[in-house]
C-alpha cells in the first residue's frame, strides 16, 4: 500500500494535493485510514497528522475507521428521488438485509448508505452499489437486485471496495 | 436548436474521439489557435455568456480578468461537482461527450495564459471518471493536449481530480480548498478565484455547461449565440425537469422558454395536479401556479422570487405535505454546511430542528415567525451560497402554503396524512 501511496504522491511532487487521491486509494483498497497509514501520510506530506485526520473525516466518501463490505448500497434520499418514493426503497434494504442505514451486515456482505443526490433524477429513485447505478427503482426490482447478489456464490473472494 | 447536447443526439454518436471528429470536434481548438487570446475572449463576451453552475456570471467578463492578471502561473477548473438535488446534466455531458469540455477548457487555456487545468469531478460520478480518464487519454494520443499542441507553442496539460462526498465542494471556494487537499470550506469573498484562486493564483473556474458553450461558440460567432434565446440570458440551457412530472429529464432549451412550456410541452404535463415547483433545485424559491407564465432565464426568475440556479426544476403535486418538504430540504442542509461559518453551522440545525417538531406535533405558532428570521440572518450573514439560500424553499412554502403548517401546529393534523405528528 505505502509504494503505490508514494507513486501517487511523487505524481503530485509530494504536494497536499496529494491527499484526496491517496484517501480515495485507501478508501478502495483498505476500507478506511488506520492509524499507521495516517501517520505515513503525515510524514510525507510534512502535515501535522490531524489535518490528514481532519480532511478524511470531513469528507462522507472516506471513514477513519476501517469498515470493509463487499457491497456498499448508496441510497439518494434527496428531493426528487424522495418524491419517487426513496422512503420505500429504503423499507425494502432494511428489511431484507436486517440491516438500518449507516450498518454492515453480520455477514459483511452489505453496508447501507443514505447520501445526497446523485446526479440522476431523471431516472428517480436511484441507489449506487459500489460503482454501478440503479435507477428507476421498484421495491419488487430492488428485493431482485438484492436477491441476486445474495445469491453469489459464497466462496468467491470478497474484493473490497470504499465506502 | 441545440448546442450542447447537439452531438449527444445524433444517433449512433458515442462520444469518443473518433465520434466527436466527425463532428468538427477539436475545429474549434485550431481556430483558436490562429487567433490572440484578447479576440477568443472577445468573442465569449460577445456572446454574454453568463456561467451555467448557477451564479449567471458572465464568462467572457471572467476570462478577461484572469488574462489581464499578471501574475503566474494561472489555472483553468472545471467544476464537475455536480451536487444541487435535481440537477443531472453536467453528468450527461461528462458520460456522453466529454470532448466537448475537454476542447473547451484548453481554449481557455489559451485564451488566459494558463498551462495547467482540473477537472474537478464528483467522487460518486465513477462512469464519469473512467470515461474522462479515457478521453483525457484520446487527446493526448491525438495532439490536442499535452506538450506544443498541434505543434504551437502552447502546451497545456488537464488533470483529473475526484471529490468525495461533500456537496459544499460545488461551491467554487470550497472546491479550490478541495482541490488543494484540503477540507472542502468556502473562503472569504472578495478576493475572487479570478484574482486569488487555486494556490492563490488567478484561476477560471467555470461549470461543465459552461465550457460546453464554448466550441459552438468560437465556431459560429459570439454575436450568433446571442441572439438565441432571452435577451438578458442568451444561449440555451439545460433544464433538469425531475419530481412529479410525466416525462422526466434533461431537455436543452432556449432560455425564452417559459416553466409552463417546459413541463408541459416537454415533460408531458404534471403528474397529478400541480402544486409548486422548485425551478432551481433545493436552494431555489418555491413557485405556486399563478407564476408558470415565467421565462425560464436568471433574470426573470429572479424576478419572481426566486432563481434559475443550475436548472433542476422539481415539480411538486397536490399529494405532497409542504411541512414534509420543507423538513427534507433543511435535513439535507443540516447535513451538508461545512460548518465553517456559525450561522450556517448553527442555522441550518436549528431549522432541521424546529421543522422536525413540527411534524412531529411540537411546533409553535411562532416558530413560523423564527424560521422567517433565521432564513433572513442566514441570508444576510451566511459566507457562501449554501448558507444563504439554504431556507429558501423552507421560507417559500410558509409563505405560501401557510395553512398547512398552522394546521400541523394548531390542529396536530397533517392535512394529507404523512406527517406522523406523535
Amino acid at each position: 500500500m505505502k509504494e503505490r501511496l508514494k507513486q501517487i504522491l511523487n505524481s503530485y511532487h509530494n504536494q497536499r494535493e496529494a491527499l484526496l487521491p491517496c484517501l480515495h486509494l485507501i478508501q478502495k483498497e483498505e476500507g478506511g485510514l488506520s492509524e499507521e497509514i495516517a501517520l505515513f501520510l503525515a510524514k510525507e506530506l510534512n502535515l501535522p497528522p490531524v489535518e490528514v485526520y481532519s480532511v478524511a473525516s470531513f469528507y462522507s466518501m472516506f471513514t477513519v475507521k476501517q469498515q470493509k463490505a463487499k457491497y456498499i448500497i448508496r441510497v439518494c434520499v434527496s428531493l426528487p428521488c424522495y418524491l419517487k418514493g426513496s422512503d420505500k426503497i429504503l423499507e425494502v434494504l432494511h428489511k431484507e438485509l436486517g440491516i438500518n442505514s449507516g450498518e454492515v451486515s453480520a455477514d459483511k456482505k452489505f453496508f447501507i448508505e443514505e447520501v445526497s443526490c446523485l446526479g440522476a433524477c431523471g431516472k428517480a429513485p436511484v441507489m449506487l452499489i459500489n460503482e454501478t447505478l440503479y435507477d428507476n427503482l421498484t421495491p419488487e426490482k430492488v428485493r431482485e437486485i438484492i436477491s441476486q447478489l445474495k445469491d453469489e456464490n459464497s466462496t468467491e473472494e470478497y474484493s473490497q471496495t470504499g465506502l | 436548436m441545440k448546442i450542447v447536447l447537439r452531438n449527444i443526439h445524433k444517433q449512433g454518436y458515442k462520444g469518443d474521439i473518433e465520434s466527436y471528429l466527425k463532428e468538427q470536434g477539436y475545429t474549434a481548438l485550431k481556430k483558436a489557435l490562429t487567433l490572440s487570446p484578447s479576440q477568443i475572449i472577445e468573442e465569449v463576451k460577445k456572446a454574454r455568456l453568463l456561467g451555467r453552475g448557477g451564479a449567471g456570471f458572465p464568462c467572457g467578463v471572467k476570462w478577461e480578468f484572469v488574462y489581464r492578471e499578471k501574475e503566474f502561473p494561472k489555472y483553468v477548473v472545471c467544476n464537475a461537482d455536480e451536487g444541487e438535488p435535481g440537477t443531472f446534466k453536467d453528468r450527461l455531458i461528462l458520460e456522453n461527450d466529454p470532448h466537448l469540455l475537454i476542447e473547451a477548457m484548453i481554449i481557455c487555456g489559451f485564451a488566459i495564459g494558463a498551462e495547467e487545468g482540473f477537472i474537478y469531478l464528483r467522487g460518486e460520478y465513477f462512469k464519469a471518471y473512467q470515461i474522462l480518464e479515457r478521453a483525457l487519454e484520446e487527446a493526448r494520443s491525438k495532439g490536442f493536449l499535452g506538450e506544443h499542441i498541434l505543434n504551437s507553442n502552447f502546451s497545456f496539460h488537464i488533470r483529473l481530480y475526484r471529490g468525495a462526498g461533500a456537496y459544499i465542494c460545488g461551491e467554487e471556494t470550497a472546491l479550490l480548498d478541495s482541490l488543494e487537499g484540503k477540507k472542502g470550506q468556502s473562503r472569504v469573498k472578495p478576493p475572487f478565484p479570478t484574482f486569488v484562486g487555486f494556490k492563490n493564483k488567478p484561476t477560471v473556474l467555470n461549470n461543465v455547461e459552461t465550457f460546453a458553450n464554448i466550441t459552438q461558440i468560437l465556431l459560429n460567432g459570439g454575436e450568433w449565440f446571442a441572439q438565441i434565446g432571452s435577451s438578458h440570458s442568451p444561449g440555451t440551457k439545460l433544464y433538469c425537469l425531475s419530481g412529479d412530472v410525466k416525462k422526466p429529464g434533461v431537455y436543452e432549451l432556449p432560455t425564452n422558454i417559459s416553466l409552463n412550456q417546459l413541463i408541459e410541452e416537454f415533460g408531458g404535463g404534471v403528474e397529478g395536479e400541480l402544486k409548486a415547483v422548485l425551478p432551481g433545485g433545493v436552494s431555489s424559491s418555491l413557485l405556486t401556479p399563478d407564476k408558470l407564465d415565467v421565462i425560464m432565464d436568471y433574470f426573470h426568475l429572479q424576478e419572481v422570487g426566486s432563481m434559475l440556479g443550475s436548472g433542476a426544476v422539481i415539480v411538486i403535486n397536490k399529494d405532497r405535505c409542504m411541512v414534509d418538504l420543507a423538513k427534507r430540504c433543511a435535513e439535507f442542509f443540516d447535513y451538508e454546511s461545512c460548518g465553517k461559518c456559525v450561522p450556517c453551522r448553527e442555522g441550518t440545525k436549528r431549522a432541521r430542528e424546529i421543522l422536525v417538531n413540527i411534524t412531529r406535533g411540537k411546533g409553535e405558532l411562532k416558530d413560523l415567525e423564527l424560521l422567517k428570521e433565521l432564513a433572513e440572518v442566514m441570508f444576510d450573514t451566511s459566507r457562501c451560497g449554501l448558507g444563504q439560500s439554504a431556507l429558501n424553499p423552507v421560507r417559500s412554502s410558509i409563505e405560501k402554503f401557510s395553512q398547512e403548517f398552522e394546521e400541523h401546529i394548531l390542529k396536530k393534523r397533517c392535512p394529507l396524512g404523512i406527517c406522523s405528528l406523535c
